[in-house]
């Protein structure tokens, strides 16, 4: 019998179909949008709220290819640069501290007692509620904004992976005791390249988190950076700045998820089976 | 002789439940030792005590006189699943524990000519050479059980640990590697204890055969079967036959499987601790006065 093509449980949708039923929503939003936009500015040509696509178009044109009046820079590519540089640095530091401190926590019971209250603990402080502290002790520099990130991701990440450890087969542990490795060759030549992909998994999970605080930090204190350009902006109500800085936001967390996940494709093509 | 593996005495309890019930067993070199019993009558947990993965809740585990008290080098491991290494090729887990005993570990380059030679002639051996580049996802079940007997024979294990390593697999491809390990086990000398559920399977392989039971009865009271721990009920030493499975149409092969079948499987046949047919002459049984009141 033939199975129907959208509705039901059985149902499989042929690939234009697949396709076309992604595109939709897509579609649907911008054409909406385009349409409202059409209507408020036909309205009155000066509204700011809702601009067209080539307002837009030649705002971003001003910020990324015309250099600024005052310092001389290409403004949306030196926020871009100091943005992915604050995400990267944070990110890294987190999942180089959630590699060791994680991975060492799951398969040494007694760091597990020592590491895991604490981790909890930390781990339950809103980040956000931090953020004065770190402006205050840490400086509204480079290091207060990292530092953000860096609390705010490491301790989930971490306990991760702990808990991914500790829910290893325990027979490769024995297994690999058997063949004559020592405690620290179970961790770091058993577990360690085994962690590997659920150690990205978990990257790729809070890349959403780590951009929020980055934009956080950066709409209270900075000089440049992608959430300091949208807020300082929103001042003058520039809509036509503000959607294609958010849309551009997306479309990096979306490139850095899609990496890690060819990555994880890739060179972890046991991980999957 | 000292006997390769000693266990006397030995309970294991898990909270309430008792697991394991006094038991006594002696296995010497070269024996092919096959352990079959009912669900829950507690052979994986024996088999765990005597890996050293877990300790036994009173009595002693003794491998060449030595307490078993963590895995290591004096026993090899075949699980019936999780042996192999997934991110590692057929020939890196085979290398494995010469790289993690002789080798530098903590070095991703390091490369040995030496030992790379050894596991090929292992995985020639188990007839595998021609998959030493592939990944263990990319075998089928039965070739990655070669692959976990080749892994922890290279390490020349003086006990060879199995627990139910065919389980999963379809009987064609179970026949298959009984016979060959079976061809292993004469060509190499090997100690096996291997742990299974499939009488047929233990019966066919042992050169001795021990039934693990928790249906008995002792002098302790009439407390439900139930609440008494596994024992071994029966120690049938077998005829080193080996490498043909003609054997498994013989009368006197089906009438041992009857007797097991009786002796183990068997819920409502109580034998007393007293009665049980140990006849390997390596059988030995310490009751409590509890157990049997003379």
């Amino acid at each position: 019998m033939k199975r129907p093509a959208m509705l039901g449980l059985f149902a499989q949708p042929p690939r234009l179909l697949n396709v076309v039923l992604a595109l939709a929503p897509f579609v649907i939003l911008i054409a909406t949008y385009l349409i409202a936009s059409d209507i408020r500015l036909a309205d009155n040509p000066s509204d700011k709220l809702l601009p067209s696509l080539q307002q837009m178009g030649d705002a971003i044109h001003r910020l990324a290819f015309e250099p600024d009046r005052r310092s001389g820079d290409y403004v949306f590519w030196a926020d871009t640069l100091a943005s992915l540089q604050r995400l990267a640095i944070g990110l890294a530091l987190s999942t180089l501290v959630a590699l060791i401190i994680g991975l060492n926590m799951g398969a040494f019971n007694g760091l597990y007692s020592l590491g895991n209250p604490i981790l909890t603990f930390i781990a339950m402080i809103p980040p956000l509620a931090l953020l004065p502290i770190l402006f205050i002790s840490l400086g509204i520099g480079e290091l207060g904004k990292v530092a953000l990130i860096f609390i705010g991701v490491f301790p989930i990440m971490t306990r991760d992976m702990a808990l991914s450890v500790r829910s290893f087969p325990r027979e490769q542990v024995v297994k690999a005791k058997t063949l004559g490795a020592s405690d620290l060759a179970v961790v770091y030549k058993i577990l360690l390249p085994q962690m590997m992909p659920r150690l990205i998994t978990a990257l790729r999970l809070s890349i959403g988190s780590a951009w929020l605080f980055l934009i956080a930090s950066e709409a209270i204190a900075a000089t440049e950076g992608l959430g300091y350009r949208i807020f300082l902006v929103r001042r003058y109500l520039s809509m036509d700045v503000i959607i294609p800085y958010v849309i551009w936001i997306t479309l990096l967390g979306f490139l850095m998820d899609w990496a890690l996940r060819l990555i994880l494709k890739w060179r972890y093509k046991w991980y999957e089976q | 002789m000292q006997p390769l593996l000693h266990i006397e005495d030995v309970y294991k309890q898990y909270g309430d439940k008792q697991v394991l019930d006094n038991i006594d067993l002696s296995v010497r070199k070269g024996e092919f030792c096959t352990v079959v019993g009912p669900s829950g009558c507690g052979k994986s947990t024996l088999l765990r005590l005597i890996l050293g993965q877990e300790q036994p809740t009173a009595g002693k585990v003794e491998i060449a006189g030595e307490p078993a008290l963590l895995p290591d080098l004096s026993r090899g491991i075949v699980y019936q699943r999780y042996s192999l290494f997934p991110n590692r090729t057929v020939l890196e887990n085979v290398m494995l524990g010469k790289t993690l005993t002789q080798g530098q570990w903590w070095n991703p380059w390091y490369r040995n000519k030496a030992h790379e030679e050894e596991a090929m002639a292992m995985l020639a051996q188990v007839r595998l050479t021609d998959a030493a580049r592939k990944y263990p996802h990319e075998l089928s079940g039965g070739m990655q059980q070669r692959v976990a007997i080749a892994q922890a024979l290279i390490m020349k294990p003086p006990i060879l640990l199995m627990d139910e390593p065919f389980g999963a697999l379809d009987p064609d491809t179970r026949a298959d590697l009984q016979v060959h390990l079976l061809e292993l086990w004469e060509k190499e000398q090997l100690t096996v204890f291997f742990v299974t559920h499939d009488m047929h399977e233990a019966c066919l392989l042992g050169t001795r055969l021990l039934v693990l039971s928790q249906y008995y009865s002792d002098d302790r009271g009439d407390r439900h079967f139930a609440g008494r721990g596994g024992k071994i009920v029966a120690d049938h030493p077998l005829p080193k036959v080996a490498t043909s499975r003609e054997v498994m149409h013989t009368d006197a092969f089906k009438e041992l499987i009857e007797q097991v079948k009786q002796e183990g499987f068997d819920p409502e046949y109580l034998q007393h601790v007293k009665d049980f047919n140990l006849k390997h002459p390596d059988s030995f049984q310490t009751l409590l006065d509890a157990e049997y009141r003379r």
